[in-house]
């Protein structure tokens, strides 16, 4: 290995123009990806404040629908919510006031709705945390083991179920399963308790309680899981089946190594950035499913505080869940970015 | 290791099988590599030369039937084991992959790709000792060792098509395939790349089967030359001699195209000839190449012409070859096909 | 290749040329179609529910959709009078569902044009234009497609009122997104190639280039884009609808669902008013995903080899 520079050609080989790698590193990527964020929640905030308030036409109509009878009564409304000022000057208000986590007084409860969404936030987060954990690690799975053996049964069988699963309203999946194993069918007796987040007579502290949660939680985890492993399993199995086209399989297979070498160091690293991507993309769907899902489990959360609020109307828990909601896909579609980054190369240097 | 010929094809087909029916891409082929020589494999793009190049370490698609014999060092590379076919991918034969962009991995640095074919076929070496060999390798081709560290993306095309190149000398094999090493660059680094090439495999007394559609660069390269048309084999010799003086029409037209720089469709389409090389599915009787010869004639809608030698180590397949040209008034191939 | 001789070239004009090109690439579509299985499959369980969808007033006298003139037993289970049983008001479950198709199926359409041609402008602009325009139209699809649809959509309908032509309006405006990304992403290939650059340098106006050259090139895509977000709209409707949102008057599969939860046949076990529509959804929406999905496949040669 001595005879390298013996030939001229290597030396010059050097001169060619060299791509300088640019060096914009990680940090600037974050910076620029909460930036972007930053943007998004100011949209979201825009989006919000006309929908409530200029899309109606009306405000005071809509906002205290079917409360506010006199002249005078609507004039005292307008005020209290600095609906006279211009567009402008309500919009810094509401921007003032959201920022202070003064969201209203919800008609229902009599309560601030910054409390009331503080209080059913747990649940919900317990609920959406354990099934997109559990749908991401299995669904991924399933892609990848589809994709590998495409044609095969395990792919026809994961697929066919995937996307019967991905055309099914989740809340419907939630109803039959209440059906079948909550109320029970033909000679099976129901298992599994109907809806709720906890039995009456059950100290939820105790570990009793948190046993009765799990129990409780059984059937509703069930379901968002099957509903996000749908998603999460077609699309790692396109991202890897795009994957496998590529070159660079070829070249890994050229150099002797095994076929799950070949998968596991390069096909699958690989379509994990598309999946992320896509992920990051639908996480709004994981909100959908937590509403319905919530809505038809009864479980005290976010979701069924918003389904709650439709019938009555009570426009300002309906207006908190949505900037909560929003701002919790906002982050989530950033923590999606920011592993991206982690994950390819190309956007970290 | 007795035998001098390092790789040899006998009668290989390939077919593949797709919704629209079975598509011949390589219709027996016969070609042997020996030690030390490099051989040229030329023509246009969809000729089948690739899908050739492919069977060396079985690496056809899934949807490939193969056909006839690759014996590499006089074992049958489509019948052995898998366990003796993963020793002669990289340890016995190497691939340079055409279009580095894509042949190597976007999100892996550049030195544990090279190191990859190492680890697996020696995986008992110290991780200095493929930290050297790695080093060296990549000075070999001349490029800084520090660029081990670097990723794709941060290399220009022709450091890329290095890196493969050290990648396919990683595991001292005994013949490098290279698959159309340079299309993918400008005319200077083209040089450059494959001199870095032809030089690391001469040194070494390597076979090398290299495939390209620009037959000029084969005949600098080459010992000798295989011209393929439409899955075969259409002439085969010398390369100085297929170069200079060629006996079939189509590797005249080949030899004629000098490719134009800036120009990518004149590296397809060799000047002069008119029309497309023949859809695999729609193959026309006869000469495959009739529809595009300025010298076919009656004769060569029969049967498709068979490879003949003509003097020694030189065969084509043409019916024409010595016939005078007596079709003038037919004019050019572009009007009769009006 | 044998026919060459007899085919002389006559003089054709660059846009009928162009048509020629375009009518050849949707009959190779439809034989490519033909050959997969999925594909075909989705389309004959649709041609089965477009059919049900327009014929119904043959199939089911809508007389059976009225509450005051039903006259069968509450939430009766199948019988021979009642093939899938009754609803809480004593109407036919099948009569309803027949009909519940075309709502369902009306809503789907209505709202994916409206989702398409926002989608497929937005798109084309952000792709077309460079410079500010582009990037202010993507920057707005982005935040749009950040934005939960659900809640978006659930906020909307409560403050728009609750009503048919509101729901397809709601489902449209919040849908779009996605479609206008994938018509950017063709749309910036597109550009590149050699006939819109040649129309450039000739001088073609930019509108004229989009609506000549670029438009009728991503057809293709947002024909098979269309299918899949049929299926998110029929069921976005569905769950709009269970959650109390939907047209009160008219019968879709969604109000079905909401009827028979709010009338607890869930707990007392009335499958017959549960399954039904939840599987009709599932059929249409399904049949929608593998036409969508097959029509990927055949138009993007990429794709093709996931088969």
């Amino acid at each position: 290995m001595t005879l390298a520079a013996a030939d001229p050609g290597l030396v010059t080989a050097e001169s060619e123009p060299e791509v300088r790698p640019r060096r914009r590193g990680y940090a600037s990527y974050v910076g620029l990806k909460v930036l972007g964020s930053i943007g998004s929640l100011f949209f979201m905030l825009v989006v919000n404040f006309f929908l409530f308030r200029v899309l109606p036409g009306d405000p005071a109509h809509t906002l205290g629908r079917g409360r506010l009878s006199t002249e005078a009564q609507v004039e005292a409304f307008n005020k209290t919510y600095g609906l006279q000022q211009p567009v402008w000057q309500q919009f810094l208000t509401f921007l003032h006031n959201t920022f202070t986590g003064q969201l209203g007084i919800s008609v229902q409860y009599r309560l601030p709705v910054s409390q009331l969404i503080a209080d059913r936030m747990v649940p919900t987060i317990l609920l959406v945390g354990t099934s997109t954990i559990l749908a991401t690690v299995i669904g991924v799975y399933l892609g990848i083991r589809g994709a590998w053996g495409r044609g095969s049964r395990f792919d026809k069988v994961t697929t066919g179920t995937s996307l019967t699963l991905y055309a099914m309203p989740e809340w419907w999946l939630g109803l039959l399963l209440i059906a079948a194993l909550g109320v029970g069918f033909w000679i099976f007796p129901g298992v599994f308790p109907t809806g709720g987040l906890h039995s009456p007579d059950v100290d939820p502290n105790s570990l009793k309680g948190v046993l009765d949660t799990t129990w409780h939680l059984v059937l509703p985890v069930t379901t968002l899981t099957l509903a996000y492993l749908a998603d999460y399993s077609l699309i790692m199995r396109s991202s890897l089946l795009d994957e496998l086209g590529e070159d660079y399989l070829q070249t890994a297979r050229a150099k002797g190594l095994r076929d799950i070498q070949v998968r596991n160091r390069h096909a699958v690293r690989n379509a994990l950035l598309p999946t992320t991507t896509i992920v990051a993309l639908n996480i709004g769907f994981v909100v959908s499913g937590a509403i319905t899902v919530e809505t038809v489990f009864s479980i005290p959360g976010l979701g069924l505080l918003a389904t709650d609020a439709i019938q009555v109307p009570d426009f300002w828990v309906l207006q908190g869940t949505f900037l909560v909601a929003s701002a919790g896909v906002i982050f989530a579609n950033l923590i999606a970015n920011l592993l991206y980054g982690l994950l390819d190369p190309r956007v970290r240097t | 290791m007795s035998t001098s010929e390092l790789l040899e094809m006998r009668d290989v087909h390939v077919t593949y099988r797709t919704s629209e029916g079975e598509l011949p891409a390589v219709r027996g082929v016969d070609l042997t590599v020996r030690r030390g020589q490099i051989v040229g494999v030329a023509g246009e793009s969809g000729c089948g030369k690739s899908t050739l190049a492919s069977t060396v370490l079985r690496l056809q698609a899934a949807n490939a039937m193969v056909s006839g014999e690759v014996l590499f060092d006089g074992q049958d590379v489509l019948t052995m084991r898998w366990g003796d076919l993963r020793a002669v991918r990289w340890v016995g034969a190497s691939i340079v992959f055409q279009g580095a962009l894509h042949s190597l991995n976007p999100v892996h640095r550049i030195g544990a790709q090279i190191a990859e074919p190492i680890q697996v076929h020696a995986p008992g070496l110290a991780e200095g000792r493929v930290r050297e060999r790695i080093e060296s390798l990549l000075e070999q081709v001349g490029l800084d060792p520090a660029r081990a560290r670097s990723y794709p993306h941060q290399l220009s095309g022709g450091q890329k098509q290095r890196v493969m190149i050290a990648m396919a000398l990683a595991c001292d094999p005994q013949l490098v395939v290279a698959d159309e090493p340079t299309t993918a660059l400008d005319v200077m680094v083209q040089a450059q790349v494959l001199g870095v090439l032809s030089g690391l495999v001469r040194e070494r007394g390597l076979g090398m089967m290299m495939i390209s559609h620009d037959l000029s660069v084969l005949g600098d390269l080459c010992d000798r030359i295989t011209v393929m048309y439409a899955g075969r084999v259409v002439e085969e010799g010398p390369a100085e001699q297929i170069f200079a003086d060629p006996l079939h029409p189509y590797s005249a037209a080949l030899s004629a195209a000098f490719p134009r720089v800036g120009d990518p469709s004149a590296r397809f389409a060799p000047s002069g000839l008119p029309g497309d090389p023949p859809l695999p599915w729609d193959l026309p009787g006869g000469c495959t190449f009739a529809p595009r010869c300025p010298r076919a004639a009656e004769v060569c809608l029969p049967a498709e012409p068979v490879l003949t030698s003509y003097g020694e180590g030189r065969a084509a397949a043409c019916v024409r070859i010595g016939q005078p040209d007596e079709t003038q008034h037919h004019g050019s191939p572009g009007e009769v096909a009006s | 290749m044998t026919t060459t001789a007899t085919d002389k070239p006559r003089q054709l004009s660059a846009s009928q040329l162009a048509r020629r090109r375009r009518m050849a690439a949707w009959k190779r579509t439809w034989g490519q179609f033909r050959r997969h299985r999925s594909g075909m499959l989705g389309l004959v369980i649709l041609v089965f529910f477009v059919a049900v969808a327009l014929l119904a007033p043959l199939i089911a006298s809508s007389s059976g959709l009225d509450v005051t003139k039903a006259n069968g037993p509450v939430l009766a289970p199948p019988s021979s009078d009642y093939v899938l049983g009754t609803d809480e008001n004593g109407r036919s479950v099948l009569t309803l569902l027949i009909w519940g198709a075309r709502v369902s199926l009306f809503v789907g359409l209505l709202a994916t044009l409206i989702s398409m041609v926002i989608g497929t402008l937005v798109g084309l602009i952000s792709g077309y234009f460079g410079g500010w325009v582009g990037r202010i139209t993507f920057r707005l699809t982005e935040w749009f497609l950040t934005i939960p649809f659900l809640p978006l959509a659930i906020v909307m309908s409560t403050v728009l009122g609750r009503g048919l032509f509101n729901i397809v309006i709601v489902i449209g405006v919040t849908s779009w997104p996605g479609t206008a990304l994938l018509i950017r992403s063709q749309t910036l290939s597109i550009r590149e190639r050699a006939y819109v650059e040649r129309a450039q340098a000739i001088g073609a106006g930019r509108w004229h280039q989009l609506g000549r050259h670029v438009l009728p090139n991503v057809m293709p895509m947002v024909f098979a884009n269309t299918t899949l977000t049929v299926a998110i709209a029929i069921l976005t409707e569905t769950t709009l609808s269970f959650l109390g949102l939907g047209d009160p008057t008219r019968v879709s599969w969604g109000t079905m669902l909401n009827g028979a939860y709010e009338a607890g046949a869930i707990t007392t076990g009335c499958w017959w008013y549960v399954v039904p529509p939840g599987v009709c959804v599932v059929l249409v929406v399904l049949a929608f995903t593998l036409i969508g999905q097959a029509l990927e496949e055949v138009l993007n040669p990429r794709l093709r080899a996931r088969r």
